[in-house]
């Protein structure tokens, strides 16, 4: 005998998510999900968008990460509101789903902010699948990783409202083509918006604020 | 890497789809839609999926996996096809808005009582 079920297996986590997004749209509350793999410079391209819109804009963060508050402590610094989900102590989640938003988004605090970043545990897989109530994405990759990487984990970066090539600063010391790069995630995601930019030093960083500003 | 994860939905769901009025049930198979550009691993779904169900209605279950493919559709022109490679651009109008119509599920459509 046949049983009929037709079911996203993940239902669960999207039923979740659009609570979120139902618990946001009513704080008046962008939200953006941030998505990279390790290394890429997530932190500190945050700290330097949140030294930049602070204090006109009020930005909190959540800040997922399997083990250490190392990212929430660095953040922290700039003076905006930072919560940190540990996933596991030794090896937990490869991403963050909706419910561990809902718990730290209330932990947080939402009611003075204009804007909620969730800065996703380093991974170009996982996190692509699960959405978290979020209004946009932004998937970082730098140039110290390959240029082909958006072919590599193309449903990171088809999912992915904006990017950004990050660590340009770099470039004249590395054989990272960067037309090539940008090229490859247009080719997965035609028309997506891309900021080539150095968080370190800067540089390029005004097309993305203005995007992110655009957004609010 | 989160397919035990998912595993443990499928379990879940499968579970709460089987009749109460049954007595000791047998679930001979579980009929599955993976898409192909979904992050889930049909060899790493199984072996965890075997773990989880020992002494449950759900032992020995097969789990069928049909793989959905990729296909796309670009908004500008309407050219709609199946995509072999992660190259999503419109090959007719290069920059045309393009959306994904299928291959992203992880459904589960039905499953199969042992007679």
């Amino acid at each position: 005998m046949e049983i009929k079920i037709r079911k996203n297996i993940l239902e669960k986590n999207l039923t979740e998510a659009e609570k979120n997004r139902h618990f946001f749209r009513e704080k008046n509350l962008f939200v953006l999900n941030m998505m990279s793999s390790p290394g890429s410079g997530k932190t500190q391209t945050l700290c330097r968008t949140l030294e930049q819109l602070m204090p006109d804009i009020q930005v909190g963060v959540i800040v997922g990460d399997i083990c250490t508050t190392n990212d929430a402590d660095r953040l922290a610094e700039t003076g905006a509101k930072v919560t940190q989900i540990n996933t596991d102590q030794f090896g937990g989640d490869c991403h963050l789903s909706a419910p561990m938003i809902d718990t730290a988004a209330r932990k947080l605090g939402c009611d003075d902010l204009d804007l909620l970043i969730v800065e996703n545990i380093g991974n170009l897989v996982c996190p692509a699948e699960f959405d978290i109530g979020e209004n946009a994405r932004v998937v970082v990759l730098s140039v110290t990783e390959g240029e082909d990487k958006p072919l590599k984990y193309p449903l990171m970066f088809q999912v992915s409202d904006a990017a950004i090539l990050n660590k340009v600063d770099l470039l004249p010391y590395l054989d990272f083509d960067a037309p090539l790069a940008v090229e490859n995630m247009k080719k997965v995601h035609p028309g997506m918006p891309v900021f080539e930019l150095s968080a370190k030093t800067g540089q390029g960083f005004d097309p993305w604020l203005t995007w992110l500003r655009q957004q609010l | 890497m989160h397919e035990m994860g998912i595993a443990q939905e499928l379990v879940r769901i499968a579970l709460e789809a089987l009749p109460q009025d049954l007595k000791d049930p047998k679930v001979a198979s579980l009929n599955l839609r993976i898409g192909k550009l979904s992050s889930v691993v049909p060899h790493s779904l199984t072996f965890c999926f075997e773990i989880i169900t020992k002494d449950t209605p759900l032992e020995h279950a097969r789990l069928n996996i049909e793989t959905v493919p990729v296909v796309i559709r670009c908004d500008t022109c309407g050219r709609q096809w199946e995509a072999e490679t992660p190259v999503f651009r419109c090959p007719d109008c290069e920059l045309g808005q393009v959306r994904l119509i299928s291959g992203r599920e992880i459904d589960i459509d039905s499953l199969t009582l042992l007679d």
